[in-house]
């Protein structure tokens, strides 16, 4: 009796095995391309939609450049018709273009980094304190050390890098490091929240007033030496984002699946690492702007059909960037609104329609 | 396809769900094995350390004591007794004592309406995360205070009284409503709203600050959380709104034991989970406006001191809430007198001692709590 | 067909995981105390045990997921012999695997992509995805009867579809030895004969080492070659389930009075328990 029993089963597999045929191999490669070819698209239309908003940003605005006239700018002719141009376009217009790209980027990829390793939506370095961490340090250089130029960024950095080593200690050793890391995180940002206010108060306006265009999130400090510590942060950890990007796969998985898949242990933290160092580099260059890296990887995930791709969600803030730092200076007439009011503004509502959409789409 | 969406919408939830169960996990761990026995009211529920939750009052006392005591200049018990009966002509230092006084009837006040606020919005949520200021008050009292400087012109701690509570009604309105677009309010979707709209009001806050120095100067004050400065008459205007809130959120006790079960079981117990939510919704956000009103924004006290009497009374909101009264008004005296003390002569406002004091202790919380394990 | 084929490979063999001494904590407090456990190769091996007695510790524990505190697991598929912690992550990899109890699913996932995330230990920074790759693809789709589903969005699926593609991904990963943490949880009865069956049939045709933990002992005992028994993390008994599931042994493990009875559909000893109110244990 057992035996016929486990015959009739055997047979069942068999029956199973023999529907295969060649055909199977070509459903399943048509069915592994299908959604990619959608990432790449994505990718390849936010790349365009960069590119223009960097041209908008340069070109456009109170002070129009015709894009021929930009090629001759750029190779440092002066143009013989329009000689105040030159020092618009490669003082002021095109390094803030070049900021908020670089900036945007680095902010949308490790807020995806985030969200997805740690499976949590409320994941992003606003609010797990590394932007405070970099306030912090930003502000109290501001105030009592007078720090300028190059320093402003340099204490930002040191700031948001003392948090998240803070975090990684703390989580350091224990199960559920990454949700660990998160509520220490929540903490110390509430702790250098109230370490900013009370700094606020203890110095002259001017030096507050300043301190809070920072904390806003601004472009307007600019210059080419930024741009080339943004740069070399970049190339440095790009990189290691893309072998990251492939951890991201399997840290999407839960971390026991992916440790039995083989991602060695802790290398899902070492992806947070990367993003850490991401939102730090970028932070010290912006100070904090709302709601990039919160919300460009829900937005790319929904313009790649379902699927996260860190590469789209960095063009995707990058191009958010870009185009509110615009908004913010020539939206109102005569208000120069810093990029992080604007983000914030629009964001919020962008955020709720989100969550709204992804509530009727339950409900229907 | 309704059938499908529907099971993306179970999927998305299950995990969202699942992190807060970690992040519960994580922080409720100390409560051990009666995690989830005592909501129920029937077993479990007991005091799991009963001398350390009779030490409760003994700290408020002290706390009380220390407050009106303590200070850049320490004044005898003898003098504050004389004065408070009313026989204090004689006493020197007879303005420092009424102000210390006016100053700890603030701190109890706001200290035990934060608290409160914190249980109930940690018990509404049921995301151990949750703080009073989640539900959008602080930032609505900020965007509001922002205005009546900005816009208005007001310039006076009465003047913002109004503005502060107005501001976090709507904010608490709105990120409701918000929560409740488009489907049923549940925890996530309040905690997201709760972050979007602050995460907006603040920005927005900050779009008026940057382009005026003048409200930027007054405000960067207000935003400072503290118990000092206020005249009793002040409190008398605000009085009214913490007295119905200390009602209202203590009266729900059972509601919130219920809701801590789940939605659905909490609707199998006979409960109307619409009319829980929006009673525990209203208590808190009338308890956190009339405490910024009163203090501006105070932050951390909420969040923490409703883990601590968790810690010390186990996890039925009936001890929870009263333990909550005790804590919530003995840390923020401590924080207050302790900030009075550090920076003589001046002093370090309580809004900030409260996260100096209480973030070691929540990174504590987080390091040493227990995982659900098996 | 004959019945040759059917049989597993004889119990003598060298066993894939040889436990010895294995104590497992969390947080210092201990789950697993001392357990030794030799699973036997090229067989289905079942957990059974009260709630918290430290079944799914000890699969943790064979998984490399949580380090033990003393003691040592070795692996022995294809003559080899290597202490588990020895091996880099990936190596590990390529010869267990494991489906937890319930992974999280990430959002917008395909059928295919999720199988295809089970070929991760095979990929090197060099070599990345290849014919051969959609080829076990094919392989774990077709053994688990997943094909017709490879386009869905798995969020799409019904609860036993999901539990057939997560086991597809397990086995994309071909490995020797398949660890599966109560793979029939949420599962309507239906389903749960579906999925248990395809284990066996993967056992008994690729001769893939299977050990799962299940707590319904009646299914343990239908679908294990060998049957681990564990209470307050100590081993209480192991072997066939025919000789291993008496009265006495439900009595030992569960603290439960019942009578054994043979299944009349598999032969295997069928568990009707007594009433834990009325202590009415038949046998006594």
């Amino acid at each position: 009796m057992t035996v016929d029993w486990l015959t009739r089963t055997a047979a069942h597999a068999d029956a199973r095995a023999a529907a295969a045929g060649p055909a199977d191999l070509a459903r399943v490669v048509r069915a592994r391309r299908r959604p990619a070819r959608r990432v790449h698209l994505a990718i390849a239309a936010l790349a365009v939609a960069a590119v223009a908003a960097v041209l908008v940003r340069v070109l456009l605005g109170d002070y129009v450049v015709a894009l021929a006239d930009l090629l001759p700018i750029l190779r440092g002719e002066t143009l013989p018709d329009a000689p105040g141009a030159s020092f618009i376009v490669m003082e002021a217009k095109l390094p803030r273009a070049l900021v908020g790209l670089l900036a945007g980027a680095a902010f949308g990829a490790a807020g995806a980094m985030f969200q997805t390793t740690l499976r949590n939506p409320l994941a992003s370095p606003d609010i797990i304190g590394i932007s405070l961490g970099a306030s912090a340090a930003a502000v109290v250089a501001l105030t009592f050390l007078d720090a300028q130029g190059i320093w402003l960024p340099a204490a930002a950095l040191v700031g948001a890098l003392a948090v998240s080593l803070l975090m990684y200690a703390v989580g350091r050793g224990t199960a559920l490091a990454g949700q660990r890391m998160v509520l220490v995180g929540i903490g110390v940002a509430a702790l250098l929240s109230s370490v900013i206010q009370f700094v606020m108060t203890r110095t002259s306006v001017q030096d507050a007033q300043a301190a809070l265009v920072w904390l806003t999130g601004s472009l307007a400090r600019a210059t080419w030496p930024v741009i080339g510590l943004l740069t070399v942060s970049l190339l440095v950890l790009a990189p290691l984002l893309a072998v990251c990007s492939r951890w991201m796969r399997l840290a999407e998985l839960g971390d026991d699946l992916s440790t039995t898949l083989g991602a060695p242990a802790g290398r899902a933290r070492l992806g947070l690492v990367v993003a850490v160092a991401l939102a730090a580099v970028a932070t010290s260059a912006t100070g904090p702007i709302a709601f990039v890296a919160f919300l460009a990887g829900p937005l790319a995930r929904r313009l790649c059909g379902g699927r996260a791709s860190l590469w789209a969600a960095a063009l995707v803030g990058a191009v958010v960037v870009v185009l509110a730092d615009f908004a913010g200076d020539y939206l109102i007439p005569d208000v120069n609104l810093p990029v992080g009011v604007v983000t914030g503004a629009v964001g919020a509502p962008l955020m709720l329609a989100v969550i709204i959409t992804a509530g009727r789409a339950g409900k229907a | 396809m309704s059938s499908t969406q529907t099971a993306d919408r179970e999927c998305r939830t299950a995990s969202a769900e699942a992190t807060l169960l970690a992040v519960e996990s994580i922080l409720v761990g100390g409560g051990r094995g009666a995690r989830h026995g005592g909501a129920g009211g029937a077993g479990g529920s007991r005091h799991r350390t009963p001398a350390l939750a009779a030490l409760l009052p003994v700290l408020l006392v002290a706390a009380v004591v220390a407050s009106i005591v303590l200070g850049s200049k320490a004044i005898p018990l003898g003098d504050v007794l004389q004065v408070l009966t009313g026989h204090g002509d004689t006493v020197a230092d007879r303005g420092i004592v009424e102000a210390r006084v006016a100053r700890t009837v603030v701190g109890v006040l706001v200290g035990a309406a934060l608290a409160v606020a914190g249980a109930a919005m940690q018990g509404l949520t049921r995301n151990p995360l949750a703080d009073p200021g989640l539900l959008g008050v602080n930032a609505g009292a900020g965007l509001a205070v922002v205005v009546a400087i900005a816009v208005f012109g007001v310039g006076s701690l009465s003047g913002y009284v109004w503005w502060a509570m107005v501001g976090a009604g709507l904010a608490a309105v709105l990120v409701h409503a918000l929560a409740g677009l488009g489907g049923s309010v549940t925890p996530l979707r309040l905690t997201l709203a709760g972050a979007a709209v602050t995460a907006g009001l603040a920005s927005w806050s900050s779009g008026l600050l940057v382009s005026s120095r003048q409200s930027f100067d007054a405000f960067r004050f207000w935003q400072v959380g503290t118990i000092g400065g206020r005249g009793l008459d002040l409190v008398v205007t605000v009085l009214p709104f913490f007295a119905v809130g200390l009602v209202v959120v203590p009266l729900a006790v059972r509601q919130l034991n219920a809701l801590a079960l789940g939605d659905d079981l909490a609707r199998g117990l006979g409960e109307n989970v619409l009319l829980a939510r929006a009673t525990v919704a209203l208590g808190v956000a009338v308890l956190c406006g009339a405490s910024t009103a009163l203090a501006g924004p105070i932050g951390f006290l909420g969040l923490v001191v409703p883990h601590v009497a968790r810690f010390v009374v186990g996890p039925d909101h009936r001890r929870i809430i009263p333990a909550c009264l005790v804590a919530g008004p003995t840390l923020l005296l401590a924080a207050d007198t302790l900030g009075r003390l550090v920076a003589q002569p001046s002093e370090v406002q309580a809004g900030i001692m409260t996260a100096v004091l209480g973030v070691p202790f929540f990174v504590l919380l987080v390091r040493r709590g227990r995982m659900a394990s098996l | 067909m004959t019945s040759a084929t059917l049989r597993p490979a004889s119990v003598a063999a060298a066993p894939a995981l040889r436990v010895r001494g294995l104590t497992l904590s969390y947080d210092g407090r201990r789950v697993v105390d001392g357990l030794d456990l030799d699973v036997p190769a090229g067989e289905v091996t079942v957990v059974v045990g009260p709630n918290g007695c430290g079944k799914s510790t000890v699969l943790r524990g064979l998984a490399r997921l949580l380090r033990p505190s003393a003691g040592s697991v070795r692996l022995g598929v294809d003559g080899s012999d290597d202490d588990v912690w020895s091996l880099r992550p990936k190596e590990f990899a390529r010869r267990v695997a494991l489906l937890p109890q319930s992974p999280p699913l990430p959002e917008g996932i395909t059928v295919v992509d999720l199988v295809g995330r089970g070929r991760h230990p095979h990929h090197t920074v060099m070599r990345r995805w290849s014919a051969a790759d959609d080829e076990a693809v094919v392989r774990a789709m077709r053994a688990t009867g997943t094909l017709e589903l490879a386009e869905r969005h798995v969020e799409e699926l019904s609860g036993g579809q999901r539990q057939r593609v997560w086991i597809a991904l397990t086995l994309a990963q071909e490995t020797g030895v398949v660890l599966l943490d109560e793979p029939t949880t949420y599962l309507d009865v239906a389903h749960q004969i579906d999925v248990l069956d395809l284990l066996r049939d993967l056992n008994r045709r690729q001769g893939t080492t299977v050990v799962m933990v299940l707590h319904d002992l009646n299914l343990a005992a239908r679908y294990a070659d060998h049957v681990v028994a564990l209470r307050d993390g100590r081993l209480v008994g192991s072997g066939a389930p025919g000789d291993l599931v008496d009265e006495e042994f439900v009595a030992r493990v569960f603290g439960l009075g019942s009578r054994v009875i043979v299944d009349p559909v598999t032969g295997s000893p069928l568990v009707v328990p007594a009433s834990t109110h009325q202590q009415s244990g038949p046998s006594s």
